[in-house]
């Protein structure tokens, strides 16, 4: 079982993003579930989105979750909320910031002794997409540091799913996914 | 007018809601008429984005309540048509005077109940306490663990609910959020597949044949009230579970997916069992698995119908198990829990009465975990050691503060 837990804001594109992942990973044989905690719902509110995979069917529908990874979809989150929580010695964090690793370590001392990688997904976003959805640009970062599948796989599935939004868009994704998976340290 | 067919894949990942809107689109509803609310929406929406893009030939009637919707969906079914919507919670509550109105009049109607806490406090999440208000409704209710569920009973629920024997409106329930917003693997059926499952709308005493005029929604009072509803009893009492069972049958040969009244895992030889619906089935099958590693046999018995209820299935399925726990997730509010009555009812008249206690869990969407679940088998276990009932009848699981029991 593989368990991935997302930290984003409400409007970010977790919720996609997950399903999306649940998507692409589906199609390879293996059972997925994603899902999310809505809380108030509101625009721009903290919220998390979840991930399960694994090969048998997933029976368990429990909220609670000791992930495997921790994606930080908005630069803010590391400091407002624990994105350590529940957490396990071999999770790994891809972290969206600015900073590089260690300097956010340094800001977050929670992250201390920890696997954290980080990339500037909002940066990416914005410079690729035109806006800050870093959703996708994550996706092709985890692929770096999972090396779950062939990157050149993954966008060719990710444009299957994205499939019903503008050919720009598309290819805007696809660049950003890319961007990610090379810059994601 | 035509409609276009839709290509799917063998697995597609949907969620809940979205599994169901399918399987309204491939049943070809003549008639939605809604009032969307959380968090059942995406599956009207669902319905009507497919009918603007020309996959479905039907009607969507955008409502001001959901006691409209429903009286809308009465309508169109007295009128002859095939109809279908969803509500949660408070929609549903606001629904219930016409409920008793769909399954009087004797109307197939499919209600997807996404099911949701009543107010007050006010709260989206999911728990039981729409699905138990409706059940002396005169409905058959129909519990999904999973989206595929949801998918699979919907078609189900047609072919019961309009079958000419039934003539009963069929509620499909699924639990809010943990499965109508969670993505997993859905096996589907091709267009062509699932409509011959449930195949034409058969009208029967419909408004629109004008060669043989009937009249619905009449008043009885004391003179003919008491043999429409004691034959309304009747049928759901003798006619309905067979109707299921060959549904459950003829939908097992079509996709090779086996649905039972009531669903029982690991049953054979256990000891000790939960009894309980929705995703909790599913949380709890993989925790009984986890538990006999651990030496104490432990199964799980799910409910697939709840009403009419398996009185007798109930019986059979646990009449071996030394312990048993009714969990209830809606508050009973002054008395015991639904299923633990219910199951007591079920087993007084018979030889072997295993110990029977009930907890109440997981309201406004509170979590149940696999930590709950391994602390009840074990407490299970030490009633079958003990030989009786340790704890009081009544407990409540994940509730924070002083530790609450009752009875």
């Amino acid at each position: 079982m593989l368990e991935i837990r997302w930290h984003s804001r409400a409007g970010q594109g977790a919720v996609t993003g997950a399903k999306g992942l649940a998507d692409v990973i589906s199609t390879t044989g293996k059972h997925v579930q994603a899902f999310a905690f809505y809380g108030s719902a509101k625009r721009g509110a903290a919220m998390t989105a979840y991930n399960r995979v694994d090969d048998k069917v997933i029976m368990n529908h429990e909220k609670y979750m000791i992930p495997d990874y921790v994606f930080v979809i908005d630069p803010a989150l590391v400091f407002t909320s624990d994105v350590t929580i529940n957490h396990k010695d071999s999770t790994k964090y891809i972290i969206t910031t600015h900073l590089t690793t260690e300097e956010l370590v340094k800001a977050q001392p929670k992250l201390e002794g920890k696997e954290v990688y980080t990339v500037d997904c909002i940066t990416i976003a914005n410079e690729t997409i035109g806006r800050p959805i870093p959703n996708t640009p994550m996706l092709g970062a985890f692929m770096k540091v999972s090396g779950m599948y062939d990157i050149e796989f993954f966008k060719e599935s990710m444009q299957r799913i994205l499939g019903k939004l503008p050919q720009k868009i598309i290819d805007a994704n696809m660049f950003a996914i890319q961007r990610a998976y090379d810059e994601v340290k | 007018m035509a409609f276009d067919k839709m290509e799917l894949k063998d697995i597609e990942v949907w969620d809940g809601n979205f599994a169901a809107a399918q399987a309204m689109r491939q049943c070809q509803i003549d008639v939605v008429a809604a009032y969307p609310i959380t968090p059942s929406t995406p599956i009207v929406e669902g319905y009507a984005k497919f009918l603007a893009d020309g996959y479905v030939e039907g009607e969507f009637v955008m409502v001001e309540s959901e006691h409209a919707a429903m009286s809308g969906c009465i309508g169109a079914a007295a009128a002859g048509g095939r109809v279908a919507t969803a509500t949660s919670s408070q929609g549903f509550a606001l629904m219930v005077e016409t409920l008793y109105q769909a399954s009087g009049m004797r109307l197939p109607i499919v209600l997807n109940v996404v099911n949701r806490a009543l107010a007050a406090p006010l709260n989206v999440n999911g728990d039981h306490s729409d699905m138990y208000l409706g059940r002396d409704s005169g409905w058959i209710q129909f519990d999904a663990y999973c989206p595929q569920d949801a998918y699979d009973l919907n078609f189900i629920a047609f072919k019961v609910s309009e079958d000419h024997d039934v003539r009963l409106p069929c509620m499909v329930h699924q639990d809010g959020f943990i499965t109508s917003h969670t993505a997993q693997g859905v096996h589907t059926l091709s267009d062509d597949v699932a409509y011959s499952f449930v195949g034409d709308f058969k009208p029967m005493n419909d408004m629109l044949d004008f060669e043989h005029p009937v009249t619905h929604g009449v008043q009885t009072e004391e003179d003919w009230h008491f043999e429409h509803k004691a034959r309304q009893h009747n049928d759901l009492m003798t006619k309905v579970m067979p109707k299921i069972q060959t549904a459950f049958d003829d939908f097992e040969k079509l996709s090779g997916r086996k649905y039972n009244i009531v669903e029982t895992y690991d049953m054979d030889d256990a000891d000790v069992c939960v009894v309980c619906m929705g995703t909790s089935v599913e949380t709890a099958r993989e925790v009984a698995t986890e538990m006999r590693k651990e030496g104490i046999k432990a199964g799980v018995v799910g409910i697939r119908v709840i009403r009419p209820f398996p009185f007798f299935e109930i019986a059979k399925a646990l009449k071996n198990v030394k312990a048993i726990a009714a969990l209830d997730r809606s508050s009973p509010n002054g008395t015991a829990g639904m299923l633990f009555n219910e199951i007591a009812g079920s087993l007084y008249n018979t030889e072997k009465r295993a110990l029977l206690s009930g907890y109440v869990y997981g309201l406004g969407g509170r979590d149940l975990t696999k930590a709950h679940l391994v602390a009840l088998f074990k407490e299970l276990q030490a009633n079958v050691d003990a030989g009786k009932v340790t704890t009081q009848l009544q407990q409540f699981i994940g509730v924070r503060g002083p530790k609450l029991a009752y009875l």
